[in-house]
């Protein structure tokens, strides 16, 4: 495995923005975390890259345990594991150019010299499809797609085993976002990295991951291979967040059984007790308002459900109102 | 008649750059309790066209020609203080973020029973009645509780909401809404379009829904107008457009949804729009398109009707089928 969580809790005072998480990624596998607003995805990102420091639990890199180590012992690590932001504007330093931007990490890791890392820059720059004359340039002489095959140039210039990318097409326009996306895809087969893509936007993650977690309220309520998350999706609210979504086309969506949650997400700092969830399932019983479903998998092997409802031979439907 | 038609309407501003032509000459009308889609990318000027209406642009350096008619009347050379008078009565508008479209210093109900004092001069009590109504119409849990709170004790999705609950305020005969669900969760997004749907259906407010999601535009609105580059390229009731795109710009934005993808890949749209400080004589899009020939080069094609006639489309080579 590249990357093992295990039972990471991570809280910002009083709020539980990540409050017991495991998962695993293997070796030039794509997980889809996906989750709406408040979920806490982009604090298990954080926690990957040691961003922030977790409260508990486990991280495990390559086999190597990162939980806690000092910033010292960590940069050595950063090596392997590398971060594509959302907002391609505000994560490039502006008063670099893109040759400076791209090659910096093979000269602070002291992988190559200035000279050396400028044929690196440009061969990947060509890889992630940026014409050569784009190395003088500065981060605002270029547009929002450009920007963000910056962002991924420097992310895999050192080539590293996990990539971290948090919702990095969400801010792209949908004809920009197209080729972001297949060069991922490319760049995912050629240079075989694992990646925690992190997201809202079910339809990207479709597209992308091998696999998928649902996140809410800072625990994965559902996990397993994407073709079965979004063929059959057992936890009420993945059937939620799926019926939710919009299709492109009229016929189709205005036909959709579609299941409207009532209630706002609950507060972080105070989490419903029993099943988290509970508060806006249209299926919730008595024993989700008391006691917590534990992420189990009763029906196959890898693909795992924390609902009181889903047994070895029953799955809910939450468009059907008991 | 209809309610609302914009007649040739041009939009440029004077910027550092030069003359930017953000809306190049386009028409469109909406009928009573129609549900309007602007859709494109960035910048192809939907938000131009849309609050040149209530006349929402910076007078200084805002250049607008064309005709906006409301009910047969001329809005566009009324006086300031006349239109002050159709703002937020006739014509109203909900943006996309609410928490900076509400003021955070007054509570909810002020908020809303200020327009309703001033547009109506209702009392102080009548005011509060209504606002109590008006928040229960747009779908907000115990109003009579929430009309005393402060926008930052409310949810994105409610914050929104009472934002729908001012804008309707004063059953107003057309409603703009710019990106109204774009910065909402999915599951939230759902409730908010239906609030949409039943003010049409109870009231008959025309709305004007200006999206990038084609998703938005399949699940509620009746027309639609695709833009690009400042013009209308195609102009169709929903179904029919969706069913049958004519031009390869809206059939370019349908391809490169991430849920159109074909053995693992997106249909990409290369190129980039062209510039807004100049408009040569030619299509705007050819540079982009398959399939353009050297009359697309030559001359400007303009928004014409196919079959059925009410599909237009601004295209010399328009496709016949999806």
């Amino acid at each position: 495995m590249i990357l093992e969580i295990d039972n990471l809790v991570k809280h910002y005072g009083q709020v539980r923005a990540v409050d017991g998480l495991s998962l695993s990624i293997g070796q030039g596998e794509v997980l889809g975390l996906v989750g709406e607003s408040g979920s806490g995805k982009s604090t298990v990102g954080k926690c990957v890259l040691r961003l922030t420091e977790p409260t508990s639990g486990g991280i495990r890199l390559d086999g190597r345990d990162i939980t806690h180590l000092s910033r010292r012992a960590m940069r050595p690590l950063r090596r392997d594991v590398h971060m594509v932001f959302q907002d391609p504007y505000s994560s490039l330093n502006p008063r670099f150019t893109i040759e400076q931007i791209v090659g910096e990490p093979l000269l602070h890791h002291g992988i190559a010299s200035r000279r050396e890392a400028g044929g690196r820059v440009a061969a990947m720059l060509e890889q992630v499809g940026l014409r050569p004359e784009m190395r003088s340039r500065f981060p605002h002489e270029l547009s929002g797609g450009q920007r963000q095959r910056v962002g991924l140039a420097r992310a895999l210039i050192l080539e590293p085993k996990l990539v971290v990318a948090d919702e990095p097409v969400s801010a792209l326009d949908v004809s920009v976002q197209a080729s972001v996306l297949n060069l991922i895809t490319d760049l995912q087969r050629e240079m075989g990295f694992s990646c925690l893509f992190i997201t809202h936007d079910l339809s990207v993650v479709e597209f992308l991951a091998d696999r998928v977690a649902v996140m809410y309220l800072g625990k994965i309520v559902e996990s397993g291979p994407t073709a079965q998350i979004f063929a059959e999706p057992r936890h009420p609210y993945t059937q939620a967040l799926l019926s939710a979504a919009p299709v492109a086309d009229p016929v189709r969506q205005r036909e959709r059984r579609r299941i409207v949650l009532g209630g706002d997400v609950p507060s972080p700092v105070d989490p419903p007790a029993g099943c988290r969830f509970h508060t806006r399932c249209p299926l919730a019983y008595d024993a989700c308002r008391t006691s917590e479903p534990a992420l189990t998998d009763p029906r196959t092997s890898g693909h795992p459900v924390a609902c009181h409802l889903v047994t070895a031979d029953h799955v809910p439907d939450a468009a059907v109102n008991r | 008649m209809s309610l609302l038609e914009i007649t040739d309407l041009t939009v440029d501003f004077d910027t550092e750059d030069g003359l930017v032509q953000a809306v190049r000459g386009i028409s469109l009308e909406l009928g009573e309790g129609e549900i309007l889609a602007l859709c494109g990318e960035s910048g192809c000027g939907k938000s131009v066209t849309a609050m040149s209406v209530p006349r929402l642009l910076p007078p200084d350096t805002t250049r607008l020609s064309g005709s906006v008619k409301l009910d047969g009347r001329e809005l566009t050379t009324l006086p300031e203080s006349r239109m002050r008078q159709i703002r937020g009565k006739d014509v109203s508008v909900v943006f996309q973020e609410p928490m900076t479209s509400l003021n955070p210093s007054f509570t909810v109900g002020y908020q809303i029973t200020e327009v309703l004092r001033r547009h109506e001069g209702l009392s102080r009590r009548a005011a509060r009645d209504r606002a109590v109504e008006l928040l229960e119409l747009v779908g907000i849990p115990l109003p009579a509780r929430r009309i005393k709170e402060y926008p930052h004790q409310l949810s994105g999705g409610m914050r929104q909401r009472v934002m729908i609950a001012i804008a309707v305020a004063c059953s107003p005969r057309v409603l703009i809404a710019d990106e109204p669900t774009t910065a909402l969760d999915v599951t939230i997004q759902a409730g908010v379009l239906d609030v949409f749907r039943d003010l049409r259906d109870r009231l008959g407010t025309a709305v004007i829904l200006i999206t990038h999601d084609l998703g938005v535009v399949a699940d509620i609105a009746d027309r639609a107008v695709v833009m690009y580059a400042g013009r209308a390229v195609e102009q169709a009731p929903v179904t029919e457009l969706f069913a049958r795109p004519r031009h390869p710009y809206t059939l370019g934005l349908m391809n490169a949804l991430p849920s159109a993808a074909v053995n693992g890949r997106l249909a990409e749209i290369p190129g980039m729009v062209p510039s807004p400080l100049t408009d040569p004589d030619e299509c705007a899009f050819q540079a982009r398109c398959t399939r353009a020939q050297d009359d697309c080069r030559r001359k400007r094609p303009q928004l014409e009707p196919q079959q059925p006639d009410d599909h237009l489309a601004a295209c010399f080579h328009p496709g016949g089928q999806s």
